[in-house]
């Protein structure tokens, strides 16, 4: 048995390697700049534009060697600060994050308890879920502008931001979480004589729990996705406005670094709350 | 040569051979006319210290002769901060706040906004400045408004539009200094090459960066003068210019009239080609501008005043031909435009490749000349109600004079020893079409096609 679960393990990773050779591979072979045939220029012209548009076609999109180049260049010097508008991509990650669990955090502080009373109360959940249901949907984009108009300030303009695009999760699901605790348990701890407040947090919370870490992980993952968009509309620090600051240069293989680090950052946050999870989680 | 040289009247030193009365190892430092801002300053300073010091004249030459010029500097210093003196006087008064943060989109058009970090024309003020790169012209509005930055770099229609309360809040907004002249392009996709008469340009879709920007108002004017309705014939939608280059090589658009690097940017990754300089079309239009908000300039006027003077110093330095290769240098790296050094060369240089594979050459591409033209402001006004942005009657002549600050530009270069224009003498022709800014109305009512 475990041997087979080990070479499947084993077979998988295999498998994994394989298609990422062949992405890259296939990649390399896409990306090869095409052979000089269009018309010769003249040597005066060639030098002032880009090698690919000296032979008359567009600027070709980088090779994975020249992504792993760029990445091994950024992940060599991530702390660098040479001004305002150009710090390593280290500090860029560690400003988005700093946003992102800001937001995250007040959102938790803020929806956790709200939807505790939400979920307690029949009356009240159906009286919020009209709001719930129409704010949930809303693009964080859509809020930025409003953000800025009202707040004044773009830094707390895009923790607000990050704030309403992951309260709407969790505050659903620990209503949910709450509202759906088995009625015998309520029961047991009615008979018990249990008071209100020992039956909130030594009944509901564990039981409700999971749920709520759920809400959670959405939340995070959300929030993470939303960080980028709002840096990139914002600018000034973060990763989007790394994103953003290389699209304005077209440099794709910076961007494509971007990517891959947004990447990794967001499956260490999915997976440290899938942890969290884990830890809370009861056999029924 | 053989005089006595008992005689007192015999001059024993070598005179120099300018015929003055000193040696020859004085004349450079006492015939040198003061070169720059700071040596003009340092010789009034010093004057006045000297006159201080030595209320008959007759004295003073006296004690420098005895002790000499050197001698007698070191002598007053120790008991006068000289130094420091000359400085106060430079700056004309302190600044009330030193850490300034001053927004920019990454354009050519910002050039002495963005140089005077780098070259040292903000420090040399005194100032502290940030340079901030921006996202977007509703960002760098919305960032100023909220006073998060103390100045910004906007387009010229921007302060009027603020002012006039068209698309924001009305908030008092000033505008003391233009930065660049020409220096836009309409550019198009590579696969309209062959369309470049633009009355083949019926339903393609341009890109302009804002839509209160001289861009719009030019693309407008420009397929109007070619009998296409802007509204109907063709689409335009704002697009920040960063973006411009990646929409056109995505094909989600035609063509644009954008500010530079991204005209040469798209030359430079074959993706597009310059059709025409807006120089062409008005030769010496403004663009983009410095400007700081009424209430800025009026609490802090001696930081606003010595902002100004670095972005007017800068201006001019941009303005000589000899220092752009420099500047180009200066701005490209990653805290700034971030762009390759020969796109922004060619650029400010106007040697550069068109796109459809030849190099032609306009020094005047691109120039910089800080005087706001109070014209200017009204040519804007006109085309803002030519396109129903502006409804109802507005005074041109007092917005003007409000938002673009003529008079203060004029003192400031004066005190700094260049010559300001005359206010009055501004003419104006787009496209061959003379514009009196005495008649706005009648320039409006004159256009076929217009939506008021």
């Amino acid at each position: 048995m475990t041997t087979l679960k080990k070479s499947l393990g084993l077979r998988a990773a295999l498998l994994s390697l394989l298609i990422f050779a062949a992405i890259v591979g296939l990649w390399q072979i896409a990306a090869q700049p095409p052979a000089a045939s269009g018309p010769a220029v003249d040597p005066e012209y060639a030098k002032l534009v880009g090698a690919a548009a000296a032979t008359g076609a567009k600027s070709a999109m980088p090779t994975p060697a020249d992504i792993g180049v760029t990445i091994w260049k950024h992940l060599m010097d991530p702390f660098y600060v040479k001004g305002t508008n150009d710090k390593g991509i280290g500090i860029q990650l560690a400003y988005s994050l700093g946003r992102v669990l800001l937001g995250f955090g007040l959102a938790a502080l803020f929806a956790v308890p709200l939807g505790f009373l939400i979920g307690m109360s029949p009356l009240v959940y159906r009286a919020l879920d009209p709001f719930i249901q129409i704010l949930k949907p809303v693009s964080p984009l859509a809020w930025m502008p409003l953000a800025l108009y009202t707040i004044k300030d773009s830094a707390i303009s895009s923790i607000f931001v990050i704030f309403i695009c992951s309260v709407w999760p969790m505050l659903i699901n620990t209503a949910f979480g709450v509202a759906s605790v088995r009625r015998e348990w309520l029961n047991v701890a009615r008979t018990l004589e249990v008071g209100p407040f020992r039956t909130a947090f030594k009944v509901i919370l564990p039981a409700a729990a999971p749920t709520i870490m759920t809400g959670m992980r959405i939340s995070i993952g959300i929030a993470w996705l939303v960080i980028v968009a709002a840096e990139m509309l914002v600018g000034g620090t973060g990763i989007g406005y790394f994103v953003w600051n290389e699209w304005n240069n077209l440099s794709i293989a910076n961007i494509v670094t971007a990517i891959l680090l947004i990447g990794v950052v967001g499956l260490l946050l999915d997976q440290g709350l899938a942890r969290l999870t884990k830890l809370v989680t009861y056999p029924e | 040569m053989f005089k006595d040289p008992f005689d007192p009247k015999t001059l024993l030193k070598p005179r120099c051979s300018c015929g003055g009365d000193h040696a020859p190892a004085d004349h450079a430092r006492l015939s040198a006319v003061p070169a720059s801002d700071e040596q003009r300053f340092s010789r009034v300073v010093d004057a006045a210290v000297l006159r201080a010091v030595f209320p008959v004249d007759a004295q003073r030459r006296q004690f420098l002769k005895t002790v000499g010029a050197t001698t007698a500097m070191a002598a007053i210093s120790s008991v006068f901060p000289l130094a420091t003196a000359r400085e106060a006087f430079a700056q004309g008064g302190a600044p009330e706040k030193k850490d300034l943060k001053v927004g920019f989109i990454p354009i050519t058009c910002a050039t002495p906004i963005i140089m005077a970090h780098p070259m040292g024309f903000y420090s040399k003020q005194g100032l502290n400045v940030e340079v901030v790169k921006t996202a977007g012209w509703a960002v760098i509005r919305d960032k100023s408004l909220a006073k998060e930055y103390d100045a910004a770099h906007m387009l010229t229609p921007m302060p009027l539009a603020i002012s006039l309360g068209i698309g924001s809040n009305p908030v008092p907004w000033t505008m003391p200094a233009v930065e660049n002249i020409n220096g836009q392009a309409i550019t198009l996709a590579i696969k309209h090459k062959d369309k470049r008469n633009p009355k083949d340009w019926k339903g393609f879709r341009f890109a302009v960066p804002f839509d209160y920007s001289m861009h719009n108002y030019l693309l407008r004017y420009y397929v109007a003068e070619h009998g296409l309705d802007p509204d109907k014939d063709i689409s335009i939608r704002s697009v920040p210019p960063a973006e411009m280059v990646a929409n056109l090589r995505a094909d989600n658009i035609d063509g644009y009239l954008g500010p530079d690097p991204f005209n040469q940017r798209a030359v430079f990754d074959g993706v597009g080609f310059i059709h025409v300089l807006t120089k062409e079309l008005w030769d010496g239009h403004p663009c983009c501008a410095f400007t700081v908000s009424k209430e800025f300039a009026t609490q802090n006027p001696n930081a606003y005043r010595a902002l100004l003077k670095a972005i007017i110093e800068a201006t001019a330095y941009a303005s000589k031909q000899e220092n752009r290769k420099e500047i180009a240098r200066a701005i490209a790296p990653t805290n700034y435009l971030n762009q390759p050094e020969t796109v922004l060369e060619q650029i400010l240089t106007g040697t550069y490749a068109d796109g459809l594979g030849a190099v032609k050459k306009d020094p005047n591409r691109i120039d910089f000349d800080p005087f706001p033209w109070n014209q200017f402001a009204i040519w804007i006004m006109t085309q803002m109600k030519r396109w129903g942005q502006l409804k109802g009657d507005v005074d041109y002549a007092k917005v003007a004079a409000d938002v673009y600050l003529a008079t203060d530009t004029a003192n400031m270069m004066k005190e700094m020893g260049l010559t300001p224009p005359d206010p009055s003498k501004k003419t104006i022709v787009i496209m061959g079409k003379a514009f009196d800014p005495a008649k706005p109305n009648e320039y409006v009512e004159s256009f076929a096609i217009k939506r008021s």
